[in-house]
């Protein structure tokens, strides 16, 4: 399979401008500005059929085509580099190893809605990737990439980094808005979208670093070529961060579509030290998890996964063996949850809490009968009745931990300590 | 005692503000100005950045309290910030917390009495493929071992 989104990260000093010009960098945008009208733009990445990589996988070229055209307010594109699912961490590579395809992605969106500031929102903890990134920025200034009067074009745009401070809700779009208007990271009530009223009640798309990376490669190589790789809802190709018991753990790009089972016994090399799998999580912790015996068949794209019972979501990959404690694993993902929730809908503030501490008792040895039901009973409590899909991605894997291995966390209730590795 | 900008971070602010469509857009680029100036967030330094931003110092305190970057308080030279995030804890995440409380005589969330090092345990830094792992101010140290962390923390000394 060619490579798509990674085609650069391997190359030595890939962060350049030299290198990126060298592998055809920015010949997709000096393309756009010489010719291509913003409509052209956004009809091609429709035919493309990519869809967002950020987790909720909504078409791209659709939310580009929501902005108003005539709004006389300015308009704005910020790319989300807040990566912040535990599980997943293929933005931070992109940012690292190949900033200038995401610097190159964030000016062909903004063009496609005629925005002339955008801004890169970097969570504040990756502070490499930011130096990489500005001094990227500053490169491609220079180069007369960015700036005004875009290589005689008439067209300038300002593209500004901006640093988060540690907030994991700040990675929810309109969580992310707040953010950079100065506030706490607060999500908003949709509708209105961000489309037609988004960072300061002004049109704003907000994009994920691995969608915008994909753009140029597809303008550079047409909507037609990456609409040819993948499924028939599940277009291109996906980063893939695998992490926990496997052999080869890191970031992989397969083509949408790849049989989970393969990918993990053949390109990730099975589980170590003679374990059998336990479970599995396909697209970072907010997601259901899958047992062992569940994936046969299963492939990595959004309808397959949404058909198993869980979701493609940012496609972080967690594995565990059968050592693994599910009471554990459940209770450190909801006290992840706990600590994150932003504190605004109390299903959720009130929830995580709630389910955290009933986990703990339970790995504790203090499992009171009940215990269990009573997690389900909070978790179908906050899904659906908050602001923002953060109440669900809490929800969801606390539910589906104990739906998944109910027997092993009554055992433990039961017998008042793990019954795992003892 | 009275805290304000020196003339050099004065003229970063302006900089900083300049460059937003809004002054309050700049909010966060302005605490970590003051953050760096003047080593954590306390109210006199809320109170100033308020009024530099024409804001309340309420809102300001509520910007701070909202970011775990943003310290209120004090803290070590070295800040130790170990993931304890699920594939972290599956790669042994607590025996690097356990290993760090041992060797630096402190809990977690606490500072050496000498201010060398505060050490916090925190939430998922997207390095999941390497874990366990830790962040010590702007750095990552990856796929930690007890002899790793040895030598880390000798070459901080």
């Amino acid at each position: 399979m060619e490579k798509i989104l990674l085609r650069n990260t391997d190359v030595k000093d890939s962060h350049t401008l030299a290198v990126y010009k060298s592998r055809g960098g920015y010949r997709a945008w000096e393309k756009v500005v010489g010719g291509i009208f913003p409509e052209q733009l956004i009809e091609e990445i429709k035919a493309s059929g990519l869809r967002g990589r950020g987790g909720a996988g909504f078409p791209t070229g659709m939310k580009w085509g929501f902005v108003p055209k005539d709004s006389p307010k300015p308009k704005y594109v910020i790319c989300n580099a807040d990566e912040s699912e535990p599980g997943t961490f293929k933005d931070r590579l992109l940012i690292e190893r190949d900033p200038h395809a995401v610097i190159e992605g964030t000016i062909l969106a903004a063009y496609a809605i005629r925005s002339h500031t955008a801004f890169i929102y970097i969570r504040g903890e990756l502070a490499f990737g930011a130096k990489v990134l500005q001094r990227a920025i500053d490169e491609a200034a220079q180069a007369g990439y960015l700036g005004k009067n875009i290589l005689g074009s008439g067209y300038g745009l300002d593209l500004i980094l901006h640093r988060g401070a540690g907030a994991y809700i700040c990675g929810e779009e309109t969580g992310l808005l707040s953010s950079l208007e100065g506030g706490r990271g607060w999500p908003k009530v949709k509708p209105p979208f961000p489309a037609t009223h988004g960072l300061f009640g002004c049109p704003t798309v907000v994009n994920n670093v691995e969608t915008l990376a994909a753009l140029p490669w597809i303008v550079d190589h047409g909507a037609a070529k990456y609409a040819a790789i993948g499924t028939e809802k599940s277009k291109g190709t996906k980063l893939f961060s695998v992490s926990g018991h496997i052999r080869k753990p890191g970031v992989y790009e397969l083509e949408m579509g790849y049989p989970l089972r393969q990918f993990l016994e053949v390109d990730c090399g099975g589980v170590p030290n003679g374990r059998r799998l336990k479970g599995v999580i396909p697209g970072g912790v907010s997601m259901p998890v899958l047992r062992g015996d569940e994936i046969e068949g299963v492939r990595m794209d959004y309808e397959s996964l949404q058909a198993a019972g869980t979701l493609l979501g940012s496609g972080g990959v967690v594995v565990m063996d059968e050592s693994t404690c599910m009471v554990k694993a459940a209770w450190n993902v909801a006290r992840f949850y706990a600590h994150e929730s932003c504190g605004q809908c109390t299903p959720c503030r009130e929830g995580c809490h709630w389910m955290e501490k009933i986990f703990w008792r339970i790995e504790n040895g203090q499992g009171q009968p009940g215990d269990l039901d009573l997690i389900l009973s909070i978790s179908g409590n906050i899904t659906g009745n908050t602001i923002c899909p953060f109440g669900d991605a809490a929800a969801w894997p606390a539910a589906a931990f104990i739906k998944k291995y109910r027997d092993e966390f009554e055992a433990h209730i039961a017998q008042k300590k793990c019954v795992v590795s003892a | 005692m009275a805290v304000e900008f020196s003339p050099e971070t004065l003229k970063r602010f302006e900089e900083t503000v300049g460059r937003y469509p809004k002054k309050e857009a700049a909010m966060l680029p302005v605490l970590y100005l003051a953050q760096g100036e003047f080593g954590y967030l306390g109210s006199e330094a809320i109170e100033y950045v308020a009024k530099l931003m024409g804001l309340s110092p309420a809102r300001v305190y509520g910007v701070v309290t909202f970011y775990t970057m943003l310290n209120m308080k004090p803290i070590g030279k070295h800040h130790i910030q170990v993931c304890r995030t699920l594939s972290c804890a599956l790669a042994g995440a607590e025996k690097i917390t356990e290993l760090l409380k041992a060797k630096l005589g402190i809990r977690t969330g606490e500072t050496t009495p000498d201010g060398r090092f505060t050490l916090s345990e925190v939430e998922c830094l997207a390095s999941c493929g390497t874990g366990p792992m830790m962040q010590i101010n702007d750095d990552y140290y990856e796929n930690l071992s007890k002899e790793k962390i040895e030598e880390i923390l000798r070459s901080l000394k």
